[in-house]
């Protein structure tokens, strides 16, 4: 019994590590729909708005998304701070985006407290994700 | 005459030039070290830093230089056990010392371009080529010094962008 549960957990483990981005945005419409039983769906046009949209940090800068990630997601974009390159966003010009689950969250973690200052919400994400996966 | 002053510049020179190949990679190495770190910068040699300064660091992670980069508690503690134990104090090169000395004790720099070290040895970089696009500023040590990575600064690696 405790071995047949060890495998299970191992293929559970597996199938995390490997998760499709579609994997993903399942996971972030469960959080939305619980967050809001109206949610319909995620909008990659929400999702562009989203990415692109600049609002004043606190600290007086400007901020957004495309000013790390380059306002064309197929890009190299370009750390404010540092000037290292940031490999493209779009999973189109770089296979390895949105294809680990727990990096995809840290990401978001840093990235969200950075330009809104505020955790994002899970439809906030869906849509970012839909965007890019959108992106030919 | 002129050939002794050369011949004692040349000598006085000699330990600048040893010192100029420098290799700054930690003798051991740590996969979460570079991964974590070298996603927004080259992952810094732990030996520029003392141990005071890396335990800082590690503990403000969530605001870092003005970014999060906050890591999840068991990596956290993984690279600051490797930064420590590969920190000024205990780095087997040369220029470990030479860092920890120009350092007041009380001094806990959290940036390596910070220490009087660095600056003596960048004091002939102009303020114009920092703020050159390509540089960017002292957190960008690939864009002159073409091995950084590789923890190679010496001399004849580096090449200044224009």
């Amino acid at each position: 019994m405790s071995r047949l549960f060890l495998s299970c957990l191992c293929l559970f483990a597996s199938g995390a590590a490997l998760a499709a981005p579609a994997d993903l945005l399942q996971g972030y419409e469960m959080q939305a729909r619980q967050a809001n039983p109206q949610f319909q769906a995620f909008s990659a046009a929400r999702g562009e708005q989203f990415y692109h949209a600049k609002r004043t940090h606190s600290n007086g800068k400007s901020v957004s998304c495309a000013a790390c990630h380059s306002d064309n997601p197929k890009a190299l974009g370009r750390n404010e701070k540092t000037s290292k390159e940031i490999l493209p966003m779009a999973p189109i010009a770089n296979k390895e985006r949105l294809s680990d689950p727990a990096k995809v969250e840290k990401w978001f973690k840093r990235n969200c407290q950075d330009v809104m200052e505020r955790a994002c919400t899970a439809q906030e994400k869906g849509d970012f994700l839909a965007y890019l996966l959108s992106i030919k | 005459m002129k050939r002794i002053f050369v011949i004692i510049t040349l000598l006085a020179a000699a330990p600048v030039c040893a010192d100029g190949n420098e290799n700054l990679a930690p003798a051991a190495t740590n996969q979460k070290w570079k991964t974590e770190c070298s996603a927004c910068h080259i992952a810094y040699p732990p030996s520029l830093l003392p141990e005071r300064s890396w335990r800082k660091m590690m503990g403000g992670l969530d605001r870092h230089f003005g970014q999060d980069a906050s890591l999840d508690g068991p990596t956290a503690q993984e690279i600051t056990a490797f930064l420590v134990n590969n920190s000024a104090e205990r780095g087997a090169n040369k220029r470990a010392k030479k860092v920890l000395g120009s350092l007041g004790p009380n001094e806990t720099p959290l940036r390596i371009s910070e220490t009087a070290w660095f600056v003596r040895k960048h004091d002939e970089v102009s303020p114009q080529v920092w703020k050159r696009p390509k540089v960017g500023g002292p957190a960008n040590c690939l864009a002159c010094h073409g091995g950084a990575e590789r923890g190679d600064y010496s001399e004849h690696q580096i090449r200044i962008p224009r």
